[in-house]
């Protein structure tokens, strides 16, 4: 049994331990918006927050995150109000198939949680780890800048 | 609608109710509302298909519901390339709502109709046309029945808002209007389509349709689709390319709780509760396979010479090469190797399989839904009516998802359990046993004229394929051929196709010219260039460029690639810079300037060519697949290298707008111009000509 605390909801779940991450979220709870792209930690496309750190779903076994806060894509936005990066994404469409989009939103939340006004440079390293196959890199990068932005006029 | 009305249509256009299309599909898909069908001529090839024959298909469709809900039904598959959005932007025009109205089916091989499939870029100019007449003929016939049940003339009525209204202030809803109607029409010969200068969406930069759910991680891709009792099953795959299964014991495997084994023939495959206990069970297998010996990656290039085949498929004879080259005055032969490549979709490709009374259903990532029903109508012995194939939106395709071994792995599995099951491809699958694109050699021999013309232009490709084979350049005499070979390695289309490397190979050797004859690479080009919109788009982009305004010092260097393919014209600027100590070479800027027509969504064109730029840095750079004798050895991200946000140069997108000319597809021609415009900028910065793809896999060679 592993206690998961995702999104704000509590989950206890007969799972084995060592199971991952990515397979309990996409599997047992249908939070499909985590996705697979490596299984290796290369691409970034399973990138959840675990206590507001990214986290490569892929290679986290489920038992080392109980009782932890887990934040996936699907619980970003707030009382309905989408995160200040999500509405950058939406609009400078830094997208195409947007199967890298989950991930590049996680870990540029993150970023700027961290780091109120990240340069290029930081955004790259940030965001190295993550492969957006469709090519998207330099609006992902303008949106992340656009959000900074955003939450510098304060919260939205 | 009822029976006879469409019985009617269908017989008009010589269209029977058939086993690809059938009647009763398409009237539970419409119920009531009014419809207007888009009919193709069918083509040669579809009528080999083995379908019914007869003159015309349907190849699309607008409906409004009662409701007053629009609807459009196409067979495209969404893969990145923004389908979905641009074709909801032509019908929302001609019926003046917003693109997030329209629900758009797509890609349902049970209620929408058929299609070839998604590639070649012919969504653009294949279904943009007719979709947005059938959208245009949708909005007249709903004036015609404002105009009967108003009693007015219908020059008084203006239709907005999802309604039509008339100048004395009364209106109906467009579902007042389809209430209780049961009309389908063929789109009429004659619809007015609203001209460019009263656009209001399309060519507006328009966000994609769906971005929320995006955003949100509320889309369902093809991996994210589940069923009710659903297994999870994989397949055991050969430890060797081309191996046969040679003996096999699955015991611990089927002792494992859960689990059921398929063995047949070399087909070996698990099925289990969940992912995990599948990827179990398939470990616990032991198998031993026959191998066999292909071809040493360093004779690769010998080898596909040695079998290649004479055709004239795709070639061109144009004066006499004896002659050219006896005219000519400085003469250049040279060859050029491509490598294979893996598409190394972001998204590995699954599918869902579900049998029901003996019908199958699949839903599963691929670019040709049709295809794939196909194929799983011939690989159980079913009628096409009995399957119905689904292509959810996929992580990108890149011409990689067409064919359905997913769905045929899933539906062999599922039937032998009685459960639906998924099977999901692991990297490691998605990158060894799909096909790749094709390796190949290009040999080029050119002769010109001192003052820069070119009089002889000989030009062989060898395996990697037809595409863009021919020169944009003015050439009295040409010998142009594309010749099979046989490949070791399973090969098939790639964005692009073989335009990529036959851009590359011509553009490099254009450079090459022009430095023998002691020309500017743009000059050279204009001398032998009449297409006016190639000239556009060359003269655009060195223009933005800054073409010749810098000079190439301290290993900082530029470079220009241009060409034509699937009505797109692209020219494309590069500046590198090439470290000396380190021989490591940096992309700092591209610039694109590119002319499909008139432009459907500048934000998404934008997004394709900037997109384009980005992939084709692997090619270019440093992406090959590795072999040897027997197996691939690159077959993950961490070892197949693709460019990242560290590898990210300055892009810059120009589009240039014709409005007065049809729009065509810029999902792949711009990615061609990028690798010759960064190899000629590494010979500009070094003076070492580089004529393999990819050009610096370990950095620059050593002097
Ligand atoms: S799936 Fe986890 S990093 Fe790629
Ligand atoms: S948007 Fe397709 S992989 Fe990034």
């Amino acid at each position: 049994m592993v206690e998961l605390r995702v999104n704000g909801a509590a989950h206890a779940l007969d799972v084995e331990a060592d199971r991952t991450l990515l397979s309990v979220l996409r599997d047992e709870l249908d939070l499909t918006g985590t996705k697979y792209g490596c299984g290796e930690g290369q691409c970034g496309a399973c990138t959840v927050l675990v206590g507001g750190k990214p986290v490569r779903s892929c290679m986290t076994p489920v038992g080392s995150v109980a009782g932890k806060p887990i934040t996936t894509i699907e619980g970003l936005a707030k009382d309905g109000a989408l995160h200040p990066l999500q509405q950058a994404f939406i609009d400078l469409d830094a997208m195409q198939c947007g199967y890298c989009t989950p991930g590049m939103i996680l870990a540029g939340a993150a970023l700027l949680a961290a780091n109120r006004d990240p340069t290029d440079e930081q955004i790259a390293e940030a965001l190295e780890g993550h492969v957006c196959r469709c090519g998207t890199y330099q609006r992902i990068r303008a949106a992340v800048h656009r959000a900074a932005e955003v939450m510098k006029g304060g919260p939205r | 609608m009822s029976d006879e009305r469409l019985e009617d249509i269908l017989a008009d256009h010589g269209l029977l109710p058939d086993a690809t299309f059938s009647r009763r599909d398409f009237i539970s898909a419409l119920g009531g509302g009014i419809a207007v069908l888009i009919l193709f001529p069918r083509s040669e090839a579809e009528a080999q298909r083995g379908g019914p024959q007869g003159p015309t298909e349907i190849g699309g469709w607008v409906h409004i519901d009662q409701a007053g809900q629009v609807t459009a039904f196409v067979g495209k598959v969404e893969l990145g390339q923004n389908a979905r959005t641009s074709l909801s932007m032509v019908v929302a025009e001609e019926l003046r709502i917003e693109p997030s109205a329209v629900n758009l089916v797509m890609a349902d091989t049970s209620i929408t109709p058929y299609d070839a499939g998604t590639f070649g870029s012919r969504t653009t100019p294949g279904t943009v046309p007719p979709l947005r007449k059938a959208a245009a003929a949708a909005r007249e016939l709903l004036l015609d029945l404002a105009a009967q049940q108003l009693a007015v003339d219908r020059t008084t009525l203006t239709v907005a808002d999802h309604k039509v209204t008339h100048a004395d202030g009364r209106s109906l809803t467009f579902g007042e209007l389809t209430k209780g109607q049961k009309l389908v029409q063929a789109i009429p010969d004659q619809v007015p389509e609203t001209p460019p200068a009263e656009w209001r969406v399309v060519g507006h930069p328009t966000p994609k349709v769906d971005a929320v759910t995006v955003v949100t991680g509320q889309k369902r891709f093809a991996s994210d689709q589940k069923r009710p009792g659903m297994l999870h099953g994989k397949v055991l795959r050969p430890t060797a390319y081309r191996a046969t299964l040679k003996s096999l014991d699955t015991a611990a495997a089927e002792a494992m709780p859960g689990v059921t084994v398929v063995h047949d023939g070399d087909f070996v495959g698990v099925v289990a509760p969940t992912e995990v206990a599948a990827a179990k069970a398939l470990d616990a297998i032991q198998a031993e396979w026959n191998a066999q010996t292909l071809v040493k990656p360093e004779e690769l290039y010998e080898h596909l010479k040695s079998t290649a085949q004479q055709t004239d498929r795709g070639g061109n004879t144009v004066g006499s090469m004896v002659d050219g080259l006896a005219a000519a005055e400085v003469k250049l032969e040279r060859s050029y190797t491509v490598s294979y490549l893996a598409h190394a979709a972001i998204e590995p490709r699954s599918a869902t399989a579900e049998w029901e009374n003996g019908n199958l259903t699949a839903w599963t990532a691929t670019q040709s839904p049709f295809g794939v029903r196909s194929g799983l109508s011939r690989q159980f012995g079913l009628p096409e009516t009995q399957v119905r194939v689904i292509a959810p939106d996929t992580g990108n395709g890149y011409g990689g998802k067409t064919p359905g071994q997913a769905a045929s792995e899933a539906a062999r599995l599922a039937k032998v359990v009685g459960r639906p099951v998924r099977v999901a491809w692991t990297r490691e699958e998605e990158m060894t046993w799909p096909h790749f694109r094709p390796a190949g050699v290009i040999d080029v021999t050119s002769g010109a004229l001192r003052n820069g013309k070119l009089v002889a232009w000989e030009y062989h490709n060898y395996n990697s394929g037809p595409a863009a084979l021919g020169t944009p350049y003015a050439v009295p005499n040409q010998l142009v051929q594309h010749h099979p070979c046989d490949s070791p390695l399973a090969q098939g289309a790639y964005r692009g196709l073989a335009a990529p490397a036959n851009i590359w190979a011509r553009e490099t050797h254009m450079d090459e010219m022009a430095h023998e004859l002691g020309l500017d690479p743009l000059a050279f080009r204009l001398a032998n260039l009449t297409d006016d919109r190639l000239r556009t788009v060359l003269q655009t982009a060195t223009a933005r460029f800054g073409w010749g305004q810098a000079l190439a010092t301290g290993g900082r260097g530029f470079g220009l690639g241009c060409g034509i393919d699937k009505g797109g014209y692209t020219a494309t600027c590069a500046e590198v810079l090439v470290d000396q100590t380190t021989r490591q070479v940096r992309v700092v800027r591209i610039l694109t300037a590119f002319e499909c027509g008139a432009i459907i969504n500048p934000l998404q064109l934008e997004n394709q060519i900037i997109g384009a730029a980005t992939m084709a840095l692997g090619p270019a750079l440093f992406e090959a697949l590795e072999f040897d004798e027997q197996r691939l050895l690159n077959t993950s991200y961490s070892a197949y290298r693709l460019p990242r946000f560290s590898d990210l140069p300055q892009i810059e997108a120009v589009m240039v707008d014709r409005r007065d000319l049809p729009s065509a597809g810029g999902g792949e021609t711009p990615f061609a111009g990028v690798a010759p415009a960064i190899g000629n900028a590494i010979f500009n910065a070094t003076g070492v000509r580089l004529r393999a793809l990819p050009l610096v896999p370990n950095g620059m060679p050593a002097a």
